[in-house]
């Protein structure tokens, strides 16, 4: 039953271009960098147990090195890529070096600083970001000759490296090193007894949720060919972690779910709602009251007690 | 507006069921509505004035019957949220799903650029609102006119003005720091300082600033004159402040389009009186089209129609002309667009021209704060006509120029 379910889920998520017009397509291919974006920032929050408000910063630096290198620069699109992964990496070893020297809420707020000290940047060094009129004229690669510029063929470009980014990061969770982050999340102190060095895993997942931030972001710029400092607010690094709550930290398919819906509730419910920010919050508020593991770990508890019923 | 959205989701069920099967479907002539989306900020910051662009809109379409050129045309709104990213996701709704035929909007310079790429790629003609000088200058799109101004084209009549009838030869600006802010003063500056004035000092603030006391206070007071370049609530919300350090004696306040729109004044009081603005509009204005539009927007929602409202009523009135000119065959992308460009139009703020970029040239008003029937207005003192983007300025030297911005062109004449 549930092999079937996935099977069926992979089908339409590998032929949704064939039925769906372009619109759907777009906002499918949206879902997959938010999903990406979402996964990232869950290694820190649900198997980190680091509650991070500064996770756009990845995203935004990433797709803003991209940006300058291939408009003001003209870098060809994979060396542009790969700086800017390198440098977004570079970055996150950097501000794990910083954020990581407090837990809890302490950590929280240095990742918030850190995420407000580059959005000022971004909108203040307008002779190199162009500040509040962002970057325009981006264009997107062309993988191995294809043109990504068709809304099908981004879309399979997205669902190819959400794929990758989802069994990577699984592999990362499911990993011995995994079962140590999730031993210091829990119990810092006796792993410590234990001989692991707590700090060091948590430096290690920190500047690896950077990387797969930085790969979201590569994408975001590719999708929507314009940068602007609002992709390094805090609202983006919110509604991020809302997905992430919402879905169900600490899970693999959680934050995925969690952004879609978010991404949905934005961009497709908000035409046919206007208060569709009240209806944010409501639902937020239903799965908080309701489900407070999340979407993901509450629905299956819910099929684990129909299965108990019926049998 | 969530209602008549639904009906006409509901009522076009069909046609976009059908049209998502083959997103390129373009309807014959007569076989169905215009489509025309308007984006429009209807939450964030930017709502009032986005929620004003569509009942402008929403009130001149009623008033034609929802027919334009013997043509049936159907409107639909989107939300931008003011988030660069939402207003692109909102285009191609618009564009993929909807199938509109042109586009209105959108109100921000943000959003303007994070979709014009996009638009010219799908050729949609758009009626733009958005001030960001470039989008007219050096790099203009084919499918794109804007009918208000340019952020700084409001400002040389007025540094003219303030120059040969008021007489300033100091001032210091003050806007908010972003993109319109800064090429707003730009512009002012240059047709000020060219004109033998001086710029003494240049303050920029946070858009979000709680508390303008440590602004007011770095005012220098040798200054004839302060020029305010804010946009939306931020103009009332520093003026106040302004006279409570008892600073309006001692210098003149004159404002750019948006100090004190329409939509700011109806808040303040006595204090607003004798400030001198400019703008392309004024709820005032003294002709035909106007006298049926603003007395019949403020019987309807109780306050004067300003910049937002004026916009998208404008572009409904440049659309109307454009349709007669084609016979309502908005289906024909390339002919709209040229009706748009090459008809001139009589609308609510005078003719309206555009030049080759597809920027207006048209009236700009020198507007004095009075009060008339109890409320506060903008009432014209002086018009100047057909002000183009580049002023008296020679064009090619002009766009050799960069685009104007917190730091170009250099002030030379600060005093510290």
């Amino acid at each position: 039953m549930k092999w079937i379910a996935i099977a069926l889920f992979a089908a339409v998520a590998l032929l949704l271009p064939f039925f769906a017009g372009d619109f759907y397509v777009n906002l499918a291919s949206q879902i997959y960098i938010a999903a990406i974006f979402a996964l990232s920032l869950n290694l820190l929050v649900g198997f980190g147990g680091m509650t991070s408000l500064g996770h756009a910063s990845y995203l935004g630096v990433a797709a803003y090195v991209s940006a300058l290198m291939t408009t003001r620069y003209g870098l060809h699109h994979g060396a542009a890529a790969l700086i800017s992964i390198l440098g977004t990496v570079a970055m996150a070893a950097f501000f794990g070096l910083i954020a990581l020297r407090a837990t809890g809420l302490g950590f929280l707020m240095i990742t918030l600083a850190l995420s407000q000290v580059l959005w000022g940047l971004a909108y203040r060094m307008s002779n190199i970001t162009n500040g509040d009129n962002g970057i325009t004229g981006i264009t997107r690669p062309e993988p191995f000759g294809i043109s990504l510029e068709s809304p099908a063929a981004f879309y399979w470009f997205a669902l190819i490296t959400a794929v990758i980014a989802f069994v990577m990061m699984t592999v990362f969770v499911s990993s011995s090193f995994g079962s140590s982050l999730k031993g210091v999340r829990d119990q810092p102190r006796r792993m410590a007894a234990l001989g692991f060095n707590p700090w060091m895993v948590r430096w290690i997942t920190f500047v690896y949720a950077g990387f797969w931030g930085a790969i979201s972001g590569l994408l975001y710029v590719y999708y929507n060919k314009y940068i602007h400092p609002t992709s390094l607010s805090t609202t983006s690094s919110a509604e991020a972690l809302l997905g992430v709550i919402a879905g169900g930290s600490g899970t693999l398919a959680g934050p995925a779910v969690g952004a879609a819906l978010v991404l949905l509730l934005k961009n497709y419910v908000s035409a046919y709602v206007e208060r569709w920010n009240m209806l944010l919050g409501l639902v937020f508020l239903f799965i908080v009251l309701v489900m407070p593991e999340g979407i993901v770990p509450g629905l299956q508890k819910l099929a684990a007690r129909l299965r108990r019923r019926s049998s | 507006m969530t209602i008549s959205r639904r009906q006409f989701v509901s009522t076009l069920a069909g046609a976009s069921a059908a049209s998502l099967a083959s997103p390129g479907l373009s309807f014959a002539q007569g076989s169905g509505p215009i489509r025309v989306g308007l984006l429009a900020a209807k939450t964030g910051p930017l709502a009032s004035g986005g929620i004003d662009m569509e009942l402008a809109l929403t009130m001149f379409l009623k008033d034609r019957d929802n027919t334009l050129a013997g043509r049936k045309v159907e409107l639909i709104v989107a939300d931008t949220a003011g988030v660069p990213a939402t207003a692109r996701t909102k285009t191609q709704e618009l564009v993929e799903k909807n199938n509109v035929h042109c586009i209105i909007g959108p109100l921000a310079a943000f959003e303007a650029l994070a979709i014009i790429d996009y638009l010219t790629e799908k050729e949609i003609p758009t009626l733009g609102v958005s001030a960001a000088e470039d989008m007219t200058q050096r790099h203009p799109s084919p499918w794109y006119v804007r009918l208000t101004s340019t952020s700084a084209q409001c400002t040389y009549p007025l540094a003219d003005y303030s120059l040969k009838e008021l007489k300033y030869k100091k001032i210091v600006t003050i806007a908010d720091d972003f993109a319109y802010g800064h090429e707003m003063c730009a512009g002012f500056q240059r047709a000020f300082e060219d004109g033998g004035g001086k710029i003494i000092q240049k303050i920029f603030t946070p858009l979000a600033t709680p508390d303008y006391g440590s602004y007011v206070a770095q005012v220098k007071t040798d200054a004839d004159a302060l020029f305010l370049g804010t946009a939306g609530s931020n103009g009332f919300r520093f003026l106040r402040q302004f006279i409570e350090y008892g600073l309006k004696d001692k210098i003149a306040v004159i404002g750019g389009m948006t100090a004190l729109d329409e939509s700011v004044l109806r808040n303040m009081g006595d204090e607003a009186l004798g400030i001198i603005t400019t703008s392309w509009y004024s709820a005032t204005l003294d002709n035909p089209l106007n006298k049926a539009f603003a007395p019949a927007f403020r019987k309807q929602f109780k306050y004067d129609p300003g910049y937002y409202a004026a916009s998208t009523y404008l572009s409904g009135q440049v659309l109307e002309g454009a349709l007669k000119t084609i016979k309502a065959n908005a289906e024909d992308k390339k002919a709209l667009m040229a009706a748009i460009r090459g008809n001139n139009v009589d609308t609510i703020r005078g003719l309206v021209k555009f030049d080759e970029f597809g920027n207006v040239i048209g009236n700009v008003y020198i507007r004095k704060v009075t009060r008339s029937d109890g409320r506060l207005v903008n009432s014209v003192i002086k018009t100047y006509p057909d002000v183009s983007q580049f002023w008296t300025y020679d064009k090619k030297e002009f766009l050799k120029n960069p685009v104007y911005s917190r730091d170009y062109p250099p002030a030379k004449n600060l005093e510290l």
